[in-house]
């Protein structure tokens, strides 16, 4: 499956956006951990805006930074949202309230809880009326969006948005599912090359045993394993460098059971 | 294909109901829950046992799942085309909107006073995580193709046909398991009756005095191959699936049905159809006073009045999460059957209504029927099916 990247957003602890982190990604600056912060999309109405939760906040910055780079009008593009989980601050104050006698569950609070309530507050704030999956898979939710995201494009030809996210649980759960930092990133892909085209990307899948791709960097690594969605930084970096000029890369992306998703970084983009 | 719900285990359970116009929907004794409210809970659920290496998935979620893979020689047809394609070629593509939650609710009530801590016993990833359902049918029937589950709330398992087609026409996969499970919890029961949307009698889609909804729980399965040149007599194919967002509210439907709209355009332009070529409609219906108005204007809009269409959530309850699954089987059997499905509880149509509403079961031969459903976000998919040969 063949898909060309237009644009790159990306939010994590010192990843301050794509611009601002393709060196560290290349291996040109040194990384350095720095909490990410998180705000609410001025792209929402007010009344949105106000009941936008932490995986809306990071979901929507992301995306928005990557359909700004592509200059691409947000209502005409099919998305692809993908986490392992719904918001984890909702569904603890859920799982809360239910453990109290009254069960008093707010109702924005239960649409919220909602796996694609991400996708919903897009939706809203950009008026795309586009076709929108929200996917999970653990920690291959980031794996397989990467598939889905590609086979809208190469299938049935159409411009989509993959926009992936994951933040940590409060405790108790934070225990039981430790979640690294605050980690979510975005491609905008087309069916065919653009003058904004950044690079060529060929996916598919091996059955082989390759090594999957690891980061240099320790402590990108560490993140690396410790948020699902930052499975995507082997790919990321292999972006940066190819489109600081470097030559095509292939990275290799775990895709249990003894399976990878393949993805050939090549550019130029014709 | 196999199907469960508060009708019962299979097709011929589901069948049976429909014919003799018998509901599911029972008064609310689920758990500790206290709301004056009807719901379909499916039957047998506590004698459920998963396989030992596959223990640590139990919950209610997998149990239901473990259920519907077992009706109408399911496994035993996935086993066959496991030796077709290989493991490997076959994807998984489920769908649920709460997964296991209803394990982390009970943990949550059992956590340590002192603490806080959540009980040993509680397994996140194999039960409350969102992709442990795809986790343990891929296990389950040992397929080792690509597996996600999509929760798009109310449109999920509806919109997995989608993914699945889309995975076929790539060549990533030869065939795909599509479906899913959505299992009673206090979270959607507690959650809908916090919008004020529950219903306390048994819900009245298109009623005038229709009150909301009345939830239920489901499962089901179809495997999804490439549509052959010459299919066997009495083969199905999915010929169109349509998806689209309202852009308009979280909880609330566009009053004027345009995403609705939108996705029942979409699947006919896939299918290469026209509206008058639909022979019956499954709806959405939830029986809200706002869903079924805003789907009667994009049914009408889009294909008159003289279509028949019903909703069957009169008889499952809104399945949530596996609506999409359960109506899309009750579609085909509609198919094959000539069984058009009334509207149990429904007995005065809103006069504001304008489409063929069904009250009564019909038979007649169908040659293509399309199943809409509708989600939370604004989610919407509409797929048509039809005969192969």
């Amino acid at each position: 499956m063949r898909a060309y990247v237009e644009g790159i957003g990306l939010l994590g602890p010192g990843l301050p956006g794509w611009a601002d982190s393709r060196a560290i990604l290349a291996g040109e600056r040194p990384y350095v951990a720095a909490p990410a912060v998180l705000t609410a999309s001025p792209l929402l109405p007010p009344a949105e805006r106000r009941r936008s939760v932490p995986t809306v906040k990071l979901a929507m910055a992301v995306g928005a930074e990557a359909l700004e780079q592509a200059g691409r009008d947000p209502a005409t593009v099919a998305t692809v949202f993908t986490s392992s989980s719904g918001d984890p601050d909702t569904l603890h104050q859920i799982l809360e309230t239910l453990a109290t006698e009254e069960r008093d569950i707010s109702p924005t609070r239960f649409h919220n809880s909602v796996h694609n309530a991400p996708a919903g507050y897009w939706s809203i704030a950009t008026r795309c009326r586009e076709p929108s999956t929200s996917l999970s898979a653990h920690d291959e939710s980031f794996q397989t969006g990467l598939l889905e995201a590609a086979a809208e494009v190469s299938a049935d030809g159409w411009t989509v948005g993959l926009i992936a996210y994951d933040l940590p649980y409060p405790e108790p759960l934070n225990k039981v599912r430790p979640i690294a930092g605050i980690f979510g990133t975005a491609l905008l892909l087309t069916p065919q090359p653009t003058d904004r085209c950044l690079a060529r990307l060929d996916i598919g899948l091996s059955r082989g045993g390759e090594p999957v791709s690891l980061m240099a960097d320790l402590g990108l690594e560490a993140l690396r394993t410790g948020n699902p969605t930052a499975r995507a930084l082997p790919l990321l970096a292999a972006l940066a460098r190819v489109i600081a000029g470097g030559t095509p890369e292939t990275v290799m992306l775990d895709l249990p059971p003894g399976g990878r998703v393949v993805v050939r970084v090549g550019a130029p983009c014709r | 294909m196999s199907i469960v719900s508060s009708l019962g285990a299979g097709q011929n359970a589901t069948l049976d109901a429909l014919r003799n116009g018998r509901g599911g929907l029972k008064p609310c004794s689920f758990e500790t829950v206290t709301l004056d409210t009807h719901i379909g809970e499916v039957a047998g659920l506590e004698d459920i046992l998963l396989p030992p290496e596959l223990a640590s998935y139990d919950c209610r979620n997998n149990r239901l799942a473990e259920m519907a893979l077992h009706q109408d020689g399911f496994a035993d047809a996935v086993a066959a085309a496991r030796e077709r394609y290989g493991a490997d070629r076959i994807g998984v593509f489920l769908g649920t909107s709460t997964s296991g939650i209803l394990s982390a609710e009970l943990a949550f009530r059992a956590r340590d006073p002192q603490t806080g801590a959540l009980p040993a016993a509680f397994s996140f990833a194999t039960t409350h995580s969102t992709g442990s359902l795809a986790d343990f049918v891929r296990h389950r029937l040992g397929l080792e193709g690509p597996a996600f589950v999509v929760s798009s709330a109310c449109a999920t398992t509806s919109k997995v046909f989608a993914n699945a087609a889309r995975m076929i026409a790539t060549g990533l996969c030869d065939a795909a398991v599509v479906g899913g499970a959505d299992s009673l919890c206090l979270t959607t029961l507690y959650g809908f009756h916090s919008l004020e949307l529950i219903s306390p009698t048994p819900c009245r889609p298109f009623d005038a005095e229709r009150s909301g909804v009345s939830l239920g729980e489901g499962a089901g399965f179809a495997l999804l191959e490439r549509a052959a040149d010459k299919p066997p007599p009495g083969s199905i194919n999915l010929l169109g699936a349509g998806e689209s967002n309202d852009a308009h509210h979280m909880s609330t439907p566009h009053p004027e049905g345009l995403g609705a709209r939108l996705a029942m355009e979409r699947a006919l332009a896939s299918a290469g159809l026209r509206p008058t070529d639909i022979d019956y409609v499954n709806l959405h219906g939830t029986a809200t006073s706002y869903g079924d108005a805003a789907e009667d204007q994009a049914i009408t809009g889009l294909l008159g009045t003289r279509t028949p269409v019903s909703s069957t959530k009169g008889y499952t309850g809104h399945t949530l999460g596996a609506a999409g699954i359960v109506e899309a089987i009750i579609s085909v059997l509609a198919l094959r059957t000539g069984l058009i499905p009334g509207s149990p509880q429904t007995r005065n149509l809103d006069p504001a209504l304008r489409c063929r509403y069904l009250l009564a079961n019909e038979n007649g031969r169908l040659d293509r029927v399309m199943t809409n459903s509708f989600g939370f976000g604004g989610s919407n998919s509409s797929l048509i099916f039809g005969w192969a040969a």
